[in-house]
């Protein structure tokens, strides 16, 4: 943090805090002369850092830059500071208002540190900022006086600027390519700057196409950089699944193969808990994909109209799949009940619903909402009566769980344990498989929810006509769908 | 009449048709616990045996692991008499609907 750090006094560098500015922004051009730009022209900046802003297609910046959601540009600030940032690859992006300052000039119109939030921290450090470098320091801008010229505008202005900044931030800075360009760029265009007199000095026009359609490219070319390291690191990431994968199913496969070769080994169990996590992991991923299929199979059977008959084929077919689910978590319990629990074989958005190793049956029918209506008045106390039941009986296995806690709690709490002499050793081992056996206790409480969704999915079925439980099943899919999808956005998202 | 010289069976079954509801328990198993609570979720009022604390509650135990072969033995629900089985087939029986009238008829449920 020392960029921070050294961003908060008021002193970037070491040297005179006398050099600040009332004036908006300075440009370099090529004639190297200092510009202030008229506030006409700033329309059009607004409008090239919007347009580059919609340009982009990924998920971050559409999230990331819209006007107005940028904290940075909050009240708090005595005016919009605008900071610019060398490492983040996007020099020019920031609504051109590219400074070049002299090496130990500053803008600062804060007479104490400057307000800086943790984000100007993040591009500093992550920028590779070097603030003691005297060819390339402080970026800041202050902008106090386009606020003259209208408060509104002047948000605007400095929120696409920002928020086009924030998304910049977003870019791994490791991009040393665009910012060794800049570096270069800035270093060639050196001089030394006098703040305070250029004020009257730099005033002219701001029609300089050249550098506008510099920063143009150099905001192309960072774009172009972050998309194909974005590319770059998803096929890294899923090369890596899968390595992985192969790895365990060959250290699976070959374990299985010595075992039957050499009898019982000494780590078999240990194998066996291993194999089992890994075994469903697997299953689990194969059955996930053959319920797409069949899900989209439906999908496109419910889409032609077909009739009624032809429907329940393919219901028939996810139900059936769906009982394989139960059958495999079934097996998977059996061999490693703490991997089920553990939910480790979902995704993470999923795994916030979960209860007792899978879906809450009560939550199903919620899902449902209005896809199933219209419903008939038996139907409706039908679904009603399923609600009410399944609820009661998640309730009851919960509390039978709680109750099982409570129960190995105390017995590993009670005074028997403690392996001192050896009249409690026997007590200890007494109280040891107790323990296990209430443990074991979990596999059938597991085993009591699986079944409890299976029983709700089929009384379902047999509740709603067939073009009902096509909707249906349709809905909770596309439910579970979206639970994964929002699990991946969650998982590639940006993290400063 | 001898009281020992019962068949076990002809025990349970009488033991079972001594209250609406019938639960045989043990007071450390977890899912009697779980089922006595949906009864009670239901505003039903079980008969429950806990065997671990009956005298003859072993042999009871024994036999009824060995007439429903569950692992564990316990519990087992009697409805108006008649056998309704350990925790799966209560809930299966409760989420299609068949319990309720179940209880109705045995009076252990108005509404």
């Amino acid at each position: 943090m020392q960029g921070f750090k050294a961003a908060q006094s008021p002193t970037f560098d070491l040297t005179t805090s006398d050099m600040f500015c009332q004036s908006p922004f300075y440009l370099r051009n090529d004639e190297g002369n200092l510009h202030v730009t008229r506030y006409e022209d700033l329309g059009e900046l607004e409008q090239a850092a919007a347009g580059e802003l919609h340009q982009e297609g990924s998920i971050y910046s559409s999230t990331m830059m819209k006007p107005n959601i940028d904290p940075f540009l909050t009240n708090d600030l005595p005016f919009g500071v605008l900071r610019t940032s060398l490492g983040s690859g996007e020099m020019g992006s920031s609504a051109t208002c590219v400074v070049d300052v002299g090496c130990e000039e500053q803008f600062l119109n804060q007479p104490g540190p400057a307000k800086v939030t943790g984000r100007f921290s993040t591009m500093v450090d992550a920028g590779q900022f070097m603030l003691n470098n005297c060819s390339i320091s402080s970026r800041m801008v202050d902008v106090g006086n386009v606020g003259a010229l209208g408060n509104g505008n002047f948000e605007n202005w400095g929120d696409s600027c920002l928020a086009d900044h924030s998304h910049s931030q977003q870019t791994d800075t490791s991009t040393d390519v665009d910012t060794d360009d800049k570096f270069q760029f800035f270093e060639e265009r050196h001089e030394p700057l006098i703040v305070a007199e250029s004020r009257e000095e730099g005033k002219g026009k701001y029609g300089d196409q050249k550098a506008l359609r510099r920063l143009a490219q150099n905001r192309e070319a960072a774009r172009k950089s972050r998309l194909r390291k974005k590319a770059y690191v998803q096929q890294l990431e899923t090369s890596r699944i899968k390595l992985a994968q192969l790895e365990q199913e060959l250290k699976r496969v070959r374990q299985q193969g010595s075992l039957v070769g050499h009898g019982l080994s000494r780590n078999q169990s240990q194998n066996a808990n291993g194999n089992g996590a890994l075994a469903f992991d697997m299953e689990y991923a194969r059955w996930l994909e053959e319920h797409q299929r069949l899900i989209n199979e439906l999908r496109t059977a419910v889409n032609s109209h077909l009739c009624d008959n032809e429907l329940r084929v393919h219901i028939d077919a996810v139900m059936g799949h769906y009982d394989e689910i139960f059958r495999l978590k079934l097996i998977g319990t059996k061999s490693d009940v703490f991997h089920m629990l553990s939910g480790m074989w979902k995704t993470p958005a999923e795994r916030c619903f979960m209860w007792l190793g899978g879906f809450r049956s009560s939550d199903l029918l919620k899902i449902l909402g209005n896809h199933v209506e219209p419903l008939t008045e038996p139907q409706l106390i039908g679904i009603c009566s399923l609600q009410q039941s399944s609820q009661e009986a998640e309730d009851a296995l919960t509390q039978g769980l709680e109750a099982l806690q409570q129960s190995l709690s105390e017995t590993l709490s009670s005074n028997c344990l403690g392996p001192t002499g050896s009249g409690n050793v026997a007590d200890y081992m007494g109280q040891m498989a107790t323990a296990m056996g209430q443990l074991a206790m979990l596999e059938i409480f597991v085993h009591q929810g699986d079944l409890l969704r299976q029983q709700t999915l089929h009384q379902l079925r047999r509740i709603l006509t067939i073009r009902q439980a096509a909707r249906a099943l349709l809905a909770m899919s596309d439910y579970m769908s979206r639970l994964r999808a929002l699990s991946s956005l969650w998982s590639a998202r940006p993290k400063n | 009449m001898q009281y020992n010289s019962i068949d076990p069976v002809e025990r349970i079954v009488r033991m079972a048709s001594r209250g609406a509801v019938v639960i045989f328990s043990n007071n450390s198993c977890c899912m009697c616990h779980a089922v006595k609570r949906l009864f009670s979720s239901m505003g039903v009022s079980p008969t429950v045996y806990e065997l671990d604390q009956d005298p003859k509650g072993k042999e009871i135990e024994v036999t009824l692991a060995r007439i429903l072969g569950n692992s564990p033995s316990v519990p087992v629900v009697f409805v108006g008499g008649k056998l309704v089985g350990s925790m799966d087939r209560v809930m299966a029986a409760h989420i299609n609907g068949t319990l309720v009238p179940m209880l109705k008829d045995a009076g252990a449920l108005w509404l």
